[in-house]
């Protein structure tokens, strides 16, 4: 029926531990139809033998929902790092090369260490504390209006494509990233959460805070989940501005 | 809790790249842009600026102190980020890029700008018309002055935009994009009063 079978060519960035030396290696695979990258992945774990024919280590990456929500996935794909789960083959120039996020520290191939990111929103207690010994009733109401835009940044699934993508987050910076500025716009929206805004703005306020954003608006062009990042940078500029005047000079909270 | 040292220097960095080095740029060409109306016009601006009183605590605090903060930190910033315009080519990514290129050539023109004018002048030299023009005479110094005078216009717009993100005037994407054209509009005029003063030399 079909005179050749189709192939698919991956060249992937491999790194067999967190301190060893990256190496590139080639794969060829048979094509499925509607493969994404995960699934050429998994093709690979099935059979792991290289282009020259040679078998070697299958290759590590992480997933977890396989539907654009987690953010485990995430890994360069054709130079842009985004998430390996909604990248489809059919839609992708061969070869297709695939490499770690650089931001991050490799763990092996292209499986990376986010800490970063969740020590970030530690660091800017991104979340509502409610926990206490007798129930609190209800909340305040939250006006329509602003669940609308809150909504969206609750979307960040701490992927860390901004982050990658950010100039000012690398090595030589602490700086904390963009996802991480606008989960504090979040939980400080919320009616409940504005309770504790200051606590959150004063993370912003610390070392590698806010301040470190460089203004390259990568973030904003990259996020795969189109969160309006800078727009929350920007706010939590204006934020921070006012709670440094209100903690120099004074004010009732 | 204080701010950090991180915050605090950032902000203090933003706000002296305007005020009062922004506002220092603006002064200092337009009393260049006398030289467009002869050297008389020009030598007159630049000796009134001369005789201003209390001019030492004026070159201190308003020039040499803010100017040396925000060039050793600018640095300190510009050596801190890892470009990728090759990978992320938008425009903004593009003016982060020239900001921190621009910040440096601005840095070697501006010192060599010290050497050559002021420290002279403490040194026993005159001020004046005829300096420039013995200055411009050469084509090195020339191009020099072109591209060094562009850089710090450039840089001082640029960062202006940046000014109104930082302290967060501008927070929506609209008022950032009317910005960009506001400052660009910033960048192309102080451009036309600086070359019209160096080209009033030769």
């Amino acid at each position: 029926m079909m005179s050749e079978k189709k192939t698919v060519t991956l060249k992937i960035k491999r790194q067999d531990g967190p301190e060893s030396a990256p190496y590139e290696e080639t794969f060829t695979i048979p094509y499925r139809q509607n493969m994404n990258v995960i699934s050429a992945l998994m093709e690979i774990r099935r059979n792991p033998v290289n282009a020259k024919g040679e078998k070697t280590t299958p290759v590590i990456w992480e997933m977890g929902c396989l539907e654009e929500v987690c953010g485990a996935c995430s890994m360069v794909i054709n130079g842009k790092p985004r998430q390996s789960c909604t990248a489809l083959l059919d839609q992708l120039e061969q070869p297709i090369s695939l490499a770690p996020m650089t931001t991050f520290p490799v763990v092996r191939d292209l499986a990376v260490d986010r800490s970063r990111m969740f020590d970030a929103l530690k660091k800017v207690k991104a979340w509502i504390p409610i926990d206490g010994t007798y129930d609190l009733g209800p909340g305040p109401r939250m006006p329509e209006n602003k669940r609308q835009w809150a909504y969206e940044l609750s979307k960040c699934m701490t992927c860390g494509v901004c982050l990658e993508a950010c100039p000012n987050v690398n090595s030589r910076s602490e700086f904390i990233g963009p996802a991480a500025v606008s989960q504090v716009r979040l939980f400080n929206a919320h009616p409940t959460g504005a309770m504790n805004k200051e606590e959150r703005l004063e993370g912003l306020m610390g070392d590698g805070g806010l301040a470190n954003c460089g203004n390259s608006q990568n973030c904003v062009q990259s996020c795969p989940k189109g969160i309006p990042l800078t727009t929350s940078i920007a706010a939590m500029n204006r934020a921070t501005s006012l709670q440094t005047f209100k903690n120099f000079f004074g004010s009732d909270r | 809790m204080a701010a950090s040292r991180d915050f605090v220097s950032r902000k203090l960095h933003s706000l002296l790249g305007v005020i009062p080095l922004g506002l220092f740029i603006i002064q200092h060409l337009t009393v260049n842009y006398f030289a467009t109306r002869g050297p008389e016009a020009f030598n007159d601006a630049a000796h009134f600026m001369e005789s201003l009183p209390y001019r030492y605590v004026l070159e201190i605090f308003v020039i040499f102190l803010p100017l040396l903060f925000h060039a050793i930190y600018g640095v300190y910033i510009a050596f801190q980020s890892k470009n990728n315009v090759s990978r992320y080519g938008y425009l903004r990514n593009w003016m982060f890029y020239l900001q921190r290129i621009s910040g440096v050539i601005v840095l070697i023109f501006v010192t060599w700008h010290v050497w050559q004018t002021r420290i002279q002048a403490a040194m026993g030299a005159e001020v004046n018309y005829q300096m420039m023009v013995d200055i411009l005479s050469n084509p090195a110094m020339m191009i020099l002055y072109i591209v060094g005078v562009l850089g710090t216009v450039f840089h001082f717009a640029n960062g202006l935009w940046s000014f109104f993100v930082s302290w967060g005037f501008t927070v929506t994407p609209k008022s950032q994009r009317a910005m960009t054209y506001v400052t660009m509009i910033i960048f192309i005029a102080l451009s036309v009063v600086g070359m019209r003063a160096l080209f009033a030399f030769v």
